[in-house]
């Protein structure tokens, strides 16, 4: 188990203060300009080095995307956005990272801005996170007033700024091209790209965008070194990470972990075990709504982290783990993720806004057990003509729910029908 | 996508006050020069925080007009985002959570109260006091389950304790946000696994 002094994150729960005497007690702000003056590269190299994969859902390798900005800027301005739209259903780490650790966030702004070359950093806070970004302000403004942002940041000798902005409301504008489009003051609708936003993004800029929790660790991998951060996990998952454990466990929490902890022995060390027990497990969404369900069986054995997540044909996500127990309707629960991505979608590609619509609607009817069983086949088919087939992911996310359920809970389906209305009127 | 329209009923003017014109401009200076248009969600969630919980038409022109955009953008931009609420609402406002890991936990005994006290979705109660909304998730599913009102989450709820919150909410009593068990945050309820201080 993860010792309590290789936790990055010593305030996730808040029982200590947020504000910058607090933070700085805990180690952050602490000579920052001395790991400045080390340079843009050797930021970046260590960041490599750590193996850390960005913690917003799709795990791409956070110090090669720095990479991909422009050594030298050609007169345009480089620009950090970091994505605070957290909405991922099952998702509540980076909330907390505002409230409870905002300082390590901002200084990881200062790093990470100082390696890409950028002198502005906009947070794009989700709108419904009012408290939240009152705290990251707050922070903010402790930050200037101390000197650590603004002209000559913390000393280093590198200008630079950063934004509160927010949103109002769209889970799209998690996509990051939706979150540029959305933080020019427009519909939160995805680019296609490429034009990459390391080429073209916020205002037409050289334009990174990393989740909270990515930019947050930064500063102590920095500190500790690449290396310690790589000797935790495996080969490729390394680190720590925060896990969310929702649904039918006896004592939801948050908790960070090493990556690679047994699905098992996370929910039974920290959340109290599944209700009712390990035997009463149906299944868990091990990465937030977007990833496949995977029944008991995998559950038992299976590791958390990237790779043995995707072996089971499932994903890390972000590690936001929902539990549910036997007494759960899984149709219904799986109807209900549907639901959010109809909700959800920005409407501008056809067989996602369609499909998000047509899928809750069968799975509505599926769990009443007003269908057909042909119908089963027919919404897998639908499942792999939207996925893949839109701009965005939200497409596959939303095709993924549904895929699972049918690949691990058929027989489930086919009970329903077999004993609903149409089945009867058939006969 | 969900259908979202204008109120039939809408005032005829609308114009933010001196301090909110002043706070207006400080955000406005966050984005670069001729990139005004960046204020728009800010501008308008102030517009609706003044017009007292929605956002009416002439608001939207008039942050339309402070931000030298074009009337049809901040339309498009009021009518995607489902924050802004294009009817009015009741004093206090329920954004009621209804997906999964909220639903797993007993969003269905929450709706019920709603439906109990104050009426159907959008319904504002008589006296102007209460409304409600399910929402989609609201990013505290380890509190679930949970629902916002006005600026606050009030999260490990049950019915009793909504049913008490919503009833103090009304009557102008003292309410206490956040967890409504023994929780301070996210920490696991009955004591924590980690960071005990004994290392």
């Amino acid at each position: 188990m993860l010792r309590d002094e290789d936790r990055i994150f010593q305030n996730i729960y808040g029982f200590e203060g947020a504000d910058l005497a607090s933070a700085k007690a805990r180690g952050d702000w602490d000579n920052t300009a001395e790991l400045i003056k080390k340079g843009r590269d050797w930021v970046i190299d260590e960041v490599k080095a750590s193996g850390l994969r960005g913690r917003g859902g799709a795990g791409f390798p956070t110090g090669l995307k720095w990479s991909f900005m422009p050594k030298e800027s050609d007169g345009r301005p480089h620009y950090l956005v970091v994505n605070a739209d957290e909405s991922e259903p099952g998702t509540c780490k980076d909330r907390d990272i505002m409230r409870h650790e905002p300082h390590k966030l901002l200084e990881g702004c200062l790093l990470a801005g100082f390696a890409m070359g950028a002198h502005a950093c906009y947070i794009y806070v989700r709108g419904e996170f009012i408290r939240e970004r009152e705290a990251l302000q707050r922070a903010v403004d402790e930050a200037y007033d101390a000197g650590l942002l603004g002209k000559n940041a913390a000393g280093s000798g590198w200008d630079y700024d950063i934004y509160v902005h927010h949103g109002a409301g769209a889970y799209i504008c998690g996509e990051e091209t939706a979150l540029i489009e959305s933080l020019e003051g427009k519909k939160g609708q995805p680019r296609l790209k490429p034009p990459f936003p390391a080429n073209m993004g916020l205002y037409g800029c050289p334009t990174t965008v990393n989740n909270v929790e990515s930019i947050a660790v930064a500063p102590t991998i920095c500190r500790r070194g690449g290396s310690w951060f790589a000797g935790l996990g495996s080969e490729g998952n390394t680190g720590t990470k925060l896990f969310c454990i929702s649904g039918h466990v006896n004592n939801p929490c948050n908790v960070e972990e090493e990556m690679g902890i047994p699905l098992k022995e996370l929910l039974e060390k920290h959340a109290g075990g599944v209700r009712g027990g390990w035997d009463n497990l149906l299944a868990v969404i091990p990465g937030g709504s977007s990833v496949p369900l995977l029944p008991k069986e995998i559950c038992d054995t299976v590791l958390m982290d990237f790779d043995s997540l995707k072996e089971v044909e499932s994903g890390l996500g972000t590690a936001a783990v929902i539990v549910m127990d036997k007494s759960t309707d899984i149709i219904k629960a799986i109807a209900r993720i549907s639901h959010f991505y109809k909700h959800e979608s920005c409407g501008q590609c056809t067989p996602c806004r369609e499909g998000t619509g047509w899928m809750w609607r069968v799975l509505e009817r599926m769990a009443a057990g007003r269908a057909q069983p042909k119908e089963i086949d027919m919404l897998l088919q639908v499942t792999k003509q939207i996925e893949g087939h839109t701009i965005c992911a939200l497409g596959d996310a939303a095709a993924w729910p549904v895929q699972g359920l049918i690949r691990h809970f058929r027989p489930v389906i086919e009970e329903r029908l077999a004993n609903g209305p149409m089945q009867e009127a058939a006969e | 996508m969900s259908v979202r329209r204008l109120n039939e009923e809408q005032p005829s003017e609308f114009a933010f006050t001196p301090e909110n014109i002043s706070w207006a401009e400080g955000q406005i200076a966050k984005y670069p020069e001729g990139r005004q248009a960046s204020a728009i969600i800010p501008l308008l969630w102030q517009a609706q925080k003044q017009a007292g919980g929605w956002l009416p038409e002439p608001a939207i022109r008039h942050v339309a007009d402070m931000l030298d955009m074009p009337y049809i953008r901040a339309l498009e931009v009021a009518t995607f985002y489902t924050m802004f609420n294009l009817s009015p609402v009741g004093e206090h406002f329920v954004q009621l959570c209804g997906t999964t890991p909220c639903w797993l936990r007993g969003a269905d005994d929450l709706k019920e109260v709603c439906r109990n006290m104050i009426g159907e979705q959008g319904e504002i109660t008589e006296d102007g006091k209460l409304s409600w909304l399910e929402v989609e998730c609201l990013g505290a599913c380890v509190n679930a389950p949970m629902v916002q009102i006005n600026e606050d989450f009030y999260e490990d709820l049950t019915a009793e304790t909504f049913e008490q919150i919503l009833n103090d909410l009304r009557q102008g009593n003292e309410v206490a946000t956040g967890p409504q068990n023994s929780r301070r945050a996210s920490e696991p309820e009955g004591g924590l696994t980690v960071l005990k201080g004994d290392t």
